[in-house]
């Protein structure tokens, strides 16, 4: 019996419901209908741990490696390990040892930085997630094929396969047998159910009790503001105002972007998500992206690229088209971007 | 148009002061003295009012008055706003400062981020429909209502498509829940990380949700009691997020929820559609959702392997925890705020159990040595938010504040040590233990932890 089925059983009763007694009104049965099985696969995307869900494919490493350049590498970095805009997927921390025992032994080490491959039991996870949501700006774009190579190639990474790996819906059984961290995960808790026991119990003592009452830890001095003033942040006229934390000549950078246009033209618009002020995220530079586009000339050609998007002009990145973009906002930020002011 | 000197704002021209059923009138037939004799009444009102406030002096103020009741504000002598000046209400410009915050530096790109709900200035038991917490994973989305399906699939006799007219056609329950995220007060596991009540504990929020119960909705789709055993949730948005539910705890309270605070959901918190999973943690609440599939096995998806999974001290992960256990905070006086005067102080604040409903919760001002019971605000709930409150003169000494919760079930809210020395400091999310703020002599208010 899987560790799974064992799990269940603590809390198997018979599936009634006991709160919400609601009988079926009559007429219910009409509203709803019964969905086609060409509708039903359209969605029900899901692969489970059993495999069950895989689409047929394959991919080898190389392949999955000129795909990951392509579409994961401004995020990810080139090998997996970039921890610039998500934590790292691989850091090459992965022993032979654990492969061996499918437990990954540095997750004790609170010195080492956990990646996700260290953490992931079930190869079948690796391969729903990046088919129903990577990558990142443009979701649901990738191949069963290119998955099938971009999970060889992460997996690669990590030192589970080697170079010349082919991953394929045949071999993904053995494949799991490999994953380092596929012993790793406990059942052995009691929150996955309402009627779960606590592991750990409060005390119930209410006089003289014995706690220590030396504060161990507070927000050193120079921290009290790193989260802005915070006198700013509560009300300011009631019986507990915030501290004024801000100390006088370091006024604190402003999170938010100080621009001409509007950052809600710029989040709602979705540019945000690839594009930042300084330095590339997934696309250039917002500031890149003005100095090189100062002047009313390059409004027209920057209008038809945020409308239907386009690619090679920054990288091998391709700019999704954003059709979406209400008509304001696309004014408003075409302005700003061939202003040329600062 | 005539601008009040002090205000600098613009007032209505007169024609305002005029009754509506007499203009009307005037348009139908004209001017006749009577209507003429109206008129003239109400623009010698409106000008007199006018004058009034131009030519307000200051009254002559006695030793012990207080100016701002011996000197009328300009609200009490001016025209007030018309209706509708804002068609969807907003809160007083003077409660600028109360809003969802983000922690600098946390996460790296915006749309997979998290805003905090501001605690230290709310009431009751019920949060603010546009200060619910977020917590997005590929961003949110806005949803066209009517191209918005839910499918059941899975382990059932036949799959089944509904449209949101439909959904909204079905017999509803309206329920009041909290909804907490799992990595609520995560920050904190280690040390002191935050400063205030927000980021400590504002991935915490609580509505009256409004749906269709899932155990209605299973029997519609006619599911399969001998084998199913869970349900997977999928959102619609780009990220389809998805997560394995306990079925047995569904059938019970789940609901398939489009409204929220008696509005339809906010687009952030899953306009048209999300799931309601009482006492479970937030990232199974699933926004946005296209789809529930009844199963026999858990999926183990993204965020049940590689987030929301509890690292334990021997190197492995609780898989699957889903409940919030009780717990409950110390909303005001908390974290960067200040005492500016001794004296009597309701220390106030929120508690709360996934496993039903809050029992007591008891106070100590002395960092956990004492505890004396602190009140509870009616209706108590199941896992919904209490209100509690506590009478508490300050004479201006240094103080350490607790709360502590226990829930019908009998278990009670942990102190930090005793939760560490269960689960170490790595596991991040589901850290319930007890909160301290330290009142300093000088009335300001600090997170600390003791030990």
């Amino acid at each position: 019996m899987s560790s799974w089925a064992k799990f269940a059983m603590l809390f198997l009763t018979v599936l009634v419901s006991t709160s919400w007694v609601m009988a079926m009104p009559e007429g219910l049965d009409a509203l709803g209908r019964p969905a086609t099985e060409h509708e039903v696969s359209a969605w029900d995307i899901d692969v489970r741990p059993d495999f069950a869900g895989l689409p047929p494919g394959s991919g080898d490493v190389w392949a999955g490696e000129e795909t990951w350049l392509a579409q994961c590498a401004s995020c990810h970095g080139d090998f997996g390990d970039s921890n610039e805009i998500f934590a790292p997927l691989v850091l090459g921390n992965i022993t032979e040892e654990d492969i061996a025992s499918g437990q990954v032994a540095s997750l004790k080490d609170p010195a080492v930085t956990r990646t996700t491959l260290m953490k992931v039991p079930t190869l079948s996870t690796l391969w729903d997630y990046i088919y129903r949501a990577m990558p990142w700006n443009a979701p649901k774009t990738l191949s069963a094929d290119e998955v099938y190579g971009l999970v060889a190639y992460l997996l690669n990474l990590g030192y589970v396969v080697g170079d010349d790996f082919v991953l394929s819906d045949t071999n993904m059984v053995e494949t799991q047998a490999r994953m380092p961290n596929r012993n790793g995960m406990s059942l052995d808790h009691g929150l996955w159910s309402v009627a779960g026991a606590p592991d750990v119990s409060g005390s119930s003592c209410t006089t003289d009790c014995t706690v220590g009452t030396t504060v161990t830890s507070s927000l050193p001095a120079y921290a009290m503001n790193a989260h802005g003033n915070l006198a700013e942040q509560v009300r300011d006229w009631g019986p507990y105002p915030g501290i004024w934390t801000e100390v006088e000549g370091e006024k604190r950078e402003a999170t938010s972007m100080v621009v001409e246009v509007s950052e809600t033209a710029l989040s709602g618009s979705g540019c945000t998500g690839c594009h930042q002020m300084e330095g590339q995220l997934v696309g250039p530079s917002f500031d890149a992206i003005r100095t090189r586009y100062a002047g009313q000339e390059h409004a027209a050609y920057l209008r038809d690229k945020i409308l239907n998007g386009g690619a090679g002009v920054w990288g091998s990145m391709p700019m999704p088209p954003m059709p979406a973009v209400d008509d304001n906002a696309l004014q408003q930020i075409v302005a700003w971007l061939t202003s040329g002011e600062e | 148009m005539a601008l009040d000197a002090e205000q600098g704002q613009l007032q209505p021209a007169p024609e305002s002061f005029l009754a509506k059923d007499l203009v009307e009138d005037i348009s139908r037939d004209g001017i006749d003295p009577a209507r003429r004799k109206l008129l003239q009444n109400a623009l010698a009102a409106a000008a007199a009012a006018a004058a009034a406030a131009a030519s307000m002096v200051a009254p002559s103020l006695m030793a012990d008055d207080d100016p701002d009741i011996v000197n009328l504000p300009s609200w009490t002598r001016s025209l007030g706003k018309p209706v509708v000046a804002n068609p969807y209400g907003q809160p007083s410009p003077y409660e600028a400062n109360i809003v969802r915050r983000q922690s600098p530096g946390l996460t790296r790109t915006d749309q997979s981020s998290v805003s905090f709900t501001p605690l230290q200035n709310l009431f009751g038991m019920i949060t603010p429909s546009g200060l619910h917490f977020e917590r997005h994973h590929q961003g949110w989305v806005d949803i066209d209502p009517r191209r918005h399906r839910l499918m059941i699939n899975g382990l059932v006799e036949t799959p089944l498509v509904f449209t949101m007219e439909e959904l909204l056609r079905m017999p509803s329950v309206s329920r009041i829940h909290f909804l907490e995220c799992g990595a609520n007060t995560g920050l904190e596991w280690g040390n002191v990380a935050v400063p205030t009540v927000q980021y400590s504990h504002g991935m915490l929020s609580a509505s009256e949700f409004t749906g269709v119960p899932v155990s209605l909705l299973l029997d519609r789709a006619g599911f399969d009691r001998q084998r199913a055993t869970v349900l997977l949730a999928e959102g619609a948005d780009g990220s389809s997020m998805t997560r394995t539910i306990n079925l047995e705890n569904a059938l019970d309270d789940a609901m398939v929820a489009y409204g929220q605070n008696g509005e339809m959901l906010r687009p952030e918190n899953g306009y048209p559609l999300r799931l309601v999973v009482p006492g479970v943690q937030g990232v199974s609440w699933v926004k946005w959702l296209r789809r529930l599939e009844v199963g026999d096995a858990p999926w183990a998806t993204k965020d049940e392997v590689a987030h929301y999974v509890d690292l334990m001290p021997d190197g492995t992960h609780r898989q699957y925890t889903s409940i919030q256990e009780a717990k409950s905070v110390i909303t005001a006086p908390s974290g960067g705020q200040k005492l500016l005067k001794q004296g009597y102080y309701d220390i106030t604040g929120l508690a709360w159990s996934g496993r039903g409903t809050v029992e007591k919760v008891e106070v100590s001002v002395d960092g956990g040595r004492n505890w004396r019971p602190a009140r509870l605000e009616k209706p108590l709930l199941p896992k919904a938010l209490t209100r509690f409150h506590f009478d508490w003169v300050w004479q201006g000494d240094e103080v350490l504040l607790q709360s502590r919760v226990t829930d019908r079930t009998g278990y009670t809210q942990p102190s930090r040590a005793q939760l560490i020395e269960a689960r170490g400091t790595r596991s991040i999310y589901h850290n319930n233990a007890i909160q301290t703020w330290r009142i300093s002599g000088d009335g300001e208010v600090h997170n600390v932890q003791l030990g």
